[in-house]
């Protein structure tokens, strides 16, 4: 029989989500709490983002990955927080139990008031594109090669392919050219880039790497190492165009093509999962399904900026100190926020109506000169919207005043002027 | 008229494009921008400048690298020349972050410093 320890609050992950729900959590006096991390350091995919952009609402400053979580793991010193590394949760049971192995302590269990899942999130791979060809070395996701370069210190090749333009696709492109590869091509399948107009500039325009927008792998060849690939341009469908394929030589293919909430755990809680962000259904302290536990970041959601991350972080610690409390004012009330076809994902997917919310809309297409209503309470104009951009609205408090009473339901809308 | 280049601003998100050129000594704009996007643009017109970040070679270390960067942007044109001289750099812990690893880099005028800690 393992004993239980009991805490107040455990957090999963010590990412800039984790670390800094962590943080504001013993700033308002939670002492009890444990940051739980896989890893052997702390920072999440913090420390292998050498490039810079990060932290500019935050600390009003552009810092690169590895500055912008020395800022938290400081504070989290400062605050005497316990992050126990090497240490990965198996299990999170609905009681709020969790199971936690490691080689210094090996299996324990806790009973916590409450907990924070900030576990992050993962790349697609291969296998969830459906690319056909051979299975030679050589094939990485961008993440994967951004590791091998900036931690482990190794080339994942000379001459390179990327398929998708994520953010981080883009980033390995310019990084892997000062490096003194030959990216080639960067192909993506949407008639848009998916990452950051200031990624798209200062990644593959100051390099001239071509972006080959509309066009996808459709075949890798090579035997034991990758030789080649064939790209093809595709229609609105994505569907390939007969007579456009053309071989391209080369012996590495990366890919950034989106990336998942990691959702194991909150999964086998039997927390449900919103199949549009792939993280779990949360209110506006970002509370799931079951009482007392809390998501954020990039497991709730994929976000586009770190700060954003760090917010949501210490949006859920103000969630826990309510439970730790044992009062969760507005607790029942639930108005749910649907999207229509226009919308891709709304966050939160409820709100109580009793306090200022923040919401993080992504539109599922690119449109111009574009109208948000929520409901009937609120309508704000946007110059354009892209799906790589999330829209932030804030709804503030005052707002609710002139709510239905008995509403159950808010219908978020897009419309082109 | 001085030669004429599409620039596009990535000062915020929306990313403008402007056709920019030089006319008796002016540096003229063409497309909507905003004051912040304008004072982008002339600069990137005049020399475009840009912060690197990379890593350098760590030894009697089990870390294998540690990541650095311009402490300010340096002319893209020396971005390469840059990488080349922090090829041959080799640095043993510790090393605090903001720690100077190579001042005045290439003579830009800048310092090359550590983006984390090495213990």
């Amino acid at each position: 029989m393992l004993t239980v320890s009991h805490l107040d609050l455990a957090i999963i992950g010590s990412g800039p989500a984790g670390l800094a729900a962590a943080v504001k959590a013993k700033q308002t006096g939670i002492k009890d709490l444990v940051v739980f991390e896989r890893d052997q350091r702390p920072g999440g995919i913090l420390p292998q983002c050498i490039h810079n952009g990060f932290g500019i609402e935050k600390f009003k400053e552009e810092l690169t990955g590895p500055e912008y979580a020395n800022r938290y793991i400081k504070m989290a010193d400062t605050h005497d927080v316990d992050i126990e590394l090497n240490t990965m949760v198996l299990e999170i049971e609905k009681d709020k139990t969790l199971i936690a192995v490691s080689e210094q302590s090996g299996l324990r269990k806790f009973q916590c008031k409450s907990i924070i899942l900030a576990m992050g999130c993962r790349e697609r791979p291969r296998g969830a594109i459906g690319i056909a060809g051979t299975r030679p070395a050589g094939i990485f996701t961008a993440g994967q090669a951004q590791r091998l370069v900036n931690i482990e210190g190794y080339m994942p090749g000379e001459n390179i392919v990327i398929q998708g333009s994520g953010d981080v696709g883009m980033i390995m492109a310019r990084r892997l050219t000062l490096e003194g590869a030959k990216v080639k091509a960067v192909a993506e399948i949407q008639p848009y880039t998916s990452g950051l107009i200031r990624n798209e500039v200062q990644c593959l325009h100051d390099f001239n790497i071509p972006l080959l927008l509309g066009h996808t792998v459709s075949d890798i060849h090579g035997d034991k190492r990758v030789e080649g690939v064939t790209l093809v341009e595709v229609d609105a469908d994505w569907n390939p165009i007969a007579g456009t394929a053309v071989q391209m030589a080369c012996d590495t293919l990366l890919l950034s093509v989106g990336l998942v909430p990691e959702n194991e755990l909150t999964r086998k809680a039997g927390i449900s999962i919103d199949p549009h962000t792939g993280g779990p259904y949360v209110n506006e302290l970002l509370e799931t399904g079951v009482k007392g536990i809390f998501s954020c970041g990039n497991a709730l959601h994929v976000n586009d900026f770190v700060d954003d991350v760090s917010t949501e972080g210490e949006i859920a610690t103000r969630g826990a100190h309510y439970r730790i409390k044992g009062k969760m004012p507005g607790g029942k009330q639930r108005i749910a926020l649907k999207g229509d076809s226009t919308i891709g994902q709304v966050v939160p997917q409820t709100i109580s109506g009793l306090r200022p919310v923040m919401l993080s809309i992504r539109v599922k297409r690119p449109m111009q000169k574009m109208t948000l209503h929520v409901g009937d309470i609120l309508e704000k104009r946007f110059p354009y919207a892209r799906p790589s951009e999330m829209i932030r609205v804030r709804l503030p408090g005052k707002i609710f005043s002139d709510l239905k009473p008995g509403l159950t339901r808010l219908d978020v809308t897009c419309q082109e002027r | 008229m001085g030669h004429l280049q599409e620039l596009i601003c990535i000062t915020c998100p929306k990313g403008c494009v402007t056709n920019v050129w030089k006319e008796d000594g002016n540096i003229k704009i063409e497309g909507r921008i905003c004051k912040k996007g304008r004072d982008y643009i002339k600069q990137e017109y005049i020399q475009p400048r840009r912060i690197l970040t990379t890593t350098v070679v760590v030894e009697k270390s089990p870390i294998k690298r540690l990541p650095v960067r311009t402490r300010e942007a340096i002319p893209k044109d020396l971005l390469f020349r840059v990488m080349e001289a922090l090829s041959t750099i080799r640095i043993k812990p510790p090393i605090k972050i903001g720690e100077v690893i190579l001042a005045n880099v290439s003579g830009t005028g800048v310092d090359i410093v550590a983006t984390d800690e090495l213990i």
